[in-house]
């Protein structure tokens, strides 16, 4: 906790480092995302279970339209965007050291494009054939 | 990391217990939390019992039958009585509220009395507001115009005037501040639901000519966007306030001037 430091008012200490003129935008992707993933959700969970128990080949010949292969990508990015923006508030709320707020943040970030891009890649790779 | 647990000198011990009334038949039990700054000793809770049949009807009377009657140590804020200044705001059956409207009658079992939660505690039941107040001050609760102020006043139609209803009754006790644990977690940079009403209470009034600069302050991951609707704020208002609400029409502001 930044509080009661010695020798300075109350209001220069409200007042801190000023406003990042920031955070409405972080606000409305999170809500973007959300929104996108309601639907995107619903056709995740249609194509698991329409590809319940099938074979390679019947994945490969699934993603190999475009429709499905890109609904899927959407479902990725969507999705990781998501976890990323909550992630961020989930440190920015919890973590109040500052060099482990940055690591976190800094974390949350590459291992949102690793994981989303490893997606991406999977679902490029089937829909190209596998 | 926020810290969960409380701190090694602020675990809460035993008290003292005090003597039943004499010959009381209706008598309630209050368990208060004490702390005094000066003895060096880790904050306790005490045992009062009070004759309901000799007492007004709120948790305020019965505070002040004890000081008056049984412990004059006993330390807590209090001023109108009547819901009004907000001084009595302290955390009562597990609800931050004002003490001088909680009626006793309402609480089960013994009534347990708190100072208000994650606030630095002067004595007993006196939290420092002191960040609070500052807060407050950060948002420049006043009338900011450029214009030159008319002869008479400024003018306000019945509808404008009409939106700061459900705002300017908010009494700055802080007991929706204090329930929030975005405000428990990060109260040195987010401004808190009371503080947020107030602020929007500035920005929705139609008089008012410095509502972008007001949003531009507010316009902060930290300072508004704590705010993750959790709603304590609203649910423990003693004047029925919707402080939640206030927040939201906030972040629909600042969507709007954007796209």
């Amino acid at each position: 906790m930044r509080m009661q430091t010695p020798m300075r008012t109350p209001l220069k200490q409200a007042r801190g480092l000023g406003t990042t003129s920031g955070g409405a935008v972080h606000f409305w992707r999170q809500r973007i995302t959300g929104l996108a993933n309601v639907p995107l959700t619903v056709f995740f969970l249609f194509s698991m279970v329409f590809l319940a128990g099938a074979d390679h080949a019947a994945v490969v010949s699934y993603f190999s339209h475009p429709i499905p292969a890109l609904l899927m990508m959407l479902f990725v990015i969507a999705s990781a965007w998501h976890m990323m923006l909550g992630f961020q508030v989930i440190i920015e709320d919890y973590i109040h050291h500052e060099g482990m707020k940055v690591l976190a943040l800094v974390g949350n970030i590459l291992f949102t494009a690793f994981f989303g891009l490893t997606c991406i890649f999977a679902i490029v790779k089937l829909s190209l054939g596998g | 990391m926020v810290q969960f647990t409380l701190p090694k000198n602020s675990k809460i011990g035993k008290g003292k217990v005090f003597a039943k009334p004499e010959g009381a038949v209706n008598v309630k039990e209050f368990r208060i939390y004490r702390w005094n700054p000066e003895d060096g000793q880790n904050p306790r809770i005490d045992t009062y019992y009070v004759d309901l049949d000799d007492c007004g009807p709120m948790v305020l009377d019965a505070l002040l039958k004890i000081k008056d009657e049984q412990d004059p140590t006993l330390t807590f804020r209090r001023s109108c009585r009547e819901g009004v200044c907000g001084s009595c705001s302290m955390n009562i059956d597990g609800t931050n509220t004002l003490a001088c409207t909680k009626a006793i009658d309402e609480i089960k079992g013994a009534v347990k009395v708190y100072p208000l939660p994650h606030m630095k505690v002067v004595k007993d039941l006196i939290p420092d507001l002191t960040n609070f107040y500052a807060q407050h001050a950060s948002i420049a609760p006043f009338l900011k115009t450029d214009t030159p102020a008319p002869e008479t006043e400024w003018p306000q139609s019945r509808e404008d005037r009409a939106k700061l209803d459900g705002l300017y009754e908010c009494i700055l006790c802080a007991s929706c501040s204090t329930s929030c644990p975005s405000y428990w977690w990060n109260e040195d940079r987010y401004l808190g639901p009371a503080i947020l009403l107030q602020a929007y209470r500035w920005i929705i009034d139609s008089r008012d000519e410095a509502t972008g600069e007001r949003l531009d302050n507010l316009e902060d991951p930290f300072r508004l966007y704590r705010c993750h609707t959790i709603l304590n704020c609203t649910k423990t208002c003693p004047k029925s306030l919707n402080p939640a609400e206030a927040i939201a029409n906030i972040k629909r502001l600042l969507i709007e001037r954007r796209y």
